[in-house]
């Protein structure tokens, strides 16, 4: 029972990045169409942005974690307009080779700055755990959780209550009525893929100093975004919280009580049994096929 | 018959290579490449002619891989604890018959499943296939010996055993043997896109509501591709492994996936030459980048590449030769009705 109550808490924990990857997928996906392959290197860039601020540059750990979500924002507008702001219009298949061609550049390029070896990054937090009778949890964690559901709950007031949220949604609704609205179409997609990438950033910079910093830790990221979207339901934000929350779940059950090898294969998993049984996602707002 | 000649003068060219070319690190890295342009060619069936991008074709190179390994070197599986299934090693033309059968079979069981949904959920539901397949033989180190590797695997053989027999240690027969297949495999794509099923396909990427409205059986001419497409892959995958002779998880790496997709996007896709054109590009680029580079700068230089392929040349190399060609054609003389006429039936 006890063991279970851990593993509980650690999915908790863990769901909130998760929830963070999930959501600015969803966003950019949702309203773009776009299939963001970057979106794992921008996970990548904000933990190693982390690295940097931290650790060689002697930054306040709290100042860095801004600044690396800061720059996240930043590189996210920048890859919309030098790659996306062209391909308007084109089909699903070609933005979607595009990103993946950027994917590459962008993981080789972090292997040619920071090498292939992992690195750690220090974190303030006292190294006694918080124990809550049977279970303990790190106080870095705890911070990363909190963090992780006050960025949830700041994109939804974003998208709720801001002008920029409401056009947010009408474009999500019907781009071309959305447009003849006046609003700019343009604007909405720059600042959805910022916020998007910035979000991944977050969750980057967060992980980071729990977890070590290499190269290629973008691609499982990536590739778990995809099937919390896929749980969540097309363009769905709390889809997107839920389905984060859910696969941490699976994931820490799976690791905990049948084998820590397949702990990564869970979403692929759960991708694979949605589709069989539930092809539109628990909350679908569209049909998918097309 | 003029064209068949070009074919025939074609092929002989490449399979004189060996004689001439002298050096074998050169044959090595044709041979790599061939083996992949066979797995281009049978992804540009499933991407170009029935159009759906499936991300997750290194799956079936990597089973048909692992399914001719195992089934060479034999294997035990623990099933009980009393019981202990043992299977014997097999000649390599068998185990190499049983990758592409069981390439072929989990391609018909993906392409069930996953033809459900289109678009940018298909292209996702393959790149989880294909990581569900790399964790497994990973971790099922019983079977696969994991992260170790399967080694010494058994290079292929010809000929009657006991009486005369060749085993191909040298590069060159296994040069010729990859021709060979890349051949064969060009012809199955070419029999099967200019027949009956090949033009449902077709229709379908074209326009699915109006082919399913005239009758076209969508599942069932995807599902089709699909194997036949896999099965391919699957003989790309036993051709490597009994070549290179060690087989371990990173041959389901997704940058596998990429680079055919970067040859079949680059050739042209839905044009039988254009994985031809693009694996022998990407497959000799790498080595030529080399020199210069190290690896990470050329892979830097691959993703800048493709996305500027995709800006400028969307529709690949292949089309765009040939428009160019047509156009300097029809300014000297107009396309002759018979011609046009000809490609309406097609």
């Amino acid at each position: 029972m006890d063991q279970l109550l851990q593993h509980f808490l650690n999915a908790m924990i863990l769901g909130g990045t998760y929830a963070l990857l999930g959501i600015g997928l969803t966003l950019i996906f949702g309203i773009m169409r776009v299939v963001n392959f970057t979106h794992g290197e921008l996970y990548t860039f904000g933990a190693y942005m982390m690295f940097m601020f931290v650790m060689p540059l002697q930054t306040n750990f709290f100042l860095a974690l801004l600044l690396a979500v800061m720059l996240g924002v930043a590189l996210g507008a920048l890859i919309e307009i030098m790659l996306l702001k062209p391909l308007r219009g084109a089909d699903i298949d070609t933005t979607m080779l595009i990103m993946i061609g950027a994917w590459i550049a962008m993981q080789n390029m972090e292997q040619f700055v920071w090498s292939g070896i992992a690195k750690s990054i220090n974190n303030p937090f006292p190294a006694d755990p918080l124990v809550i009778g049977a279970v303990s949890v790190s106080w870095s964690r705890v911070f990363v959780f909190v963090v992780a559901c006050a960025l949830i709950a700041g994109t939804y007031a974003l998208i709720q209550w801001t002008k920029l949220g409401k056009a947010m949604r009408a474009t999500f609704q019907d781009t071309e009525t959305a447009a003849l609205m006046g609003v700019r179409i343009n604007t909405v997609y720059i600042a959805t893929f910022a916020i998007g990438s910035g979000l991944a950033a977050a969750a980057g910079a967060l992980l980071g100093p729990i977890f070590v910093v290499y190269p290629t830790m973008g691609d499982m990221a990536a590739l778990k975004s995809f099937a919390i979207v896929i749980l969540g339901g097309l363009g769905s934000v709390g889809g997107a919280t839920i389905g984060g929350f859910i696969l941490a779940m699976m994931e820490e059950l799976g690791a905990g009580y049948i084998s820590s090898g397949y702990r990564d294969a869970m979403g692929f998993l759960l991708i694979i049994i949605i589709l069989l049984f539930r092809p539109t996602g628990l909350f679908a707002q569209k049909e998918r096929i097309g | 018959m003029n064209r068949q000649l070009i074919e025939v003068g074609v092929v002989l060219l490449f399979a004189s290579v060996p004689l001439w070319l002298g050096n074998l690190y050169y044959l090595h890295i044709l041979i790599t490449t061939g083996i992949f342009i066979i797995a281009a060619i049978s992804l540009n069936l499933l991407l170009g002619y029935t159009g759906q991008l499936s991300l997750g074709h290194v799956a079936f190179f990597g089973i048909g891989a692992y399914t001719s390994a195992l089934v060479s070197l034999g294997f035990d599986l623990e099933l009980t604890d009393s019981y202990t299934f043992v299977f014997e090693p097999k000649p390599v033309w068998f185990s190499f018959l049983c990758g592409i059968l069981f390439a072929a079979v989990c391609g018909w069981l993906i392409g069930k499943i996953s033809f459900k949904v289109r678009g940018a959920y298909f292209v996702i539901v393959t790149i989880s296939f294909a990581e569900v397949v790399r964790l497994v033989a990973l971790n099922w180190i019983d079977l696969t010996e994991g992260p170790m590797a399967l080694n010494n695997i058994p290079p292929f053989t010809l000929g009657i055993p006991g009486l005369w027999e060749l085993t191909f240690y040298k590069k060159e027969p296994n040069y010729w043997l990859v021709l060979a297949l890349c051949v064969l495999s060009f012809v199955i794509v070419r029999r099967l896109v200019e027949s009956r099923a090949g033009r449902a396909m077709i229709a379908l990427r074209e326009n699915e509501p109006l082919a399913t409205s005239v009758g076209v059986d969508v599942t069932k001419y995807l599902v089709l591709a699909t194997v036949v497409s896999a099965g391919m892959a699957g003989a790309a995958g036993g051709l490597y492994t009994h070549y290179v002779r060690i087989v371990d998880p990173d041959v389901f790496l997704f940058i596998y996936t990429v680079t055919m997709v970067i040859m079949v996007i680059t050739g042209g896709k839905g044009t039988l030459l254009g994985p031809i054109i693009g694996g022998l590009i990407f497959g000799i680029l790498p080595e030529a980048l080399r020199g210069v580079a190290g690896p990470e700068v050329q892979w830097i230089i691959y993703g800048i590449l493709m996305i500027l392929i995709v800006y400028f040349l969307p529709q690949g190399i292949v089309p765009a030769l040939t428009n160019w060609w047509r156009q300097r054609e029809g300014h000297q003389d107009p396309p002759a009705p018979k011609e046009t006429a000809r490609e309406v039936v097609n």
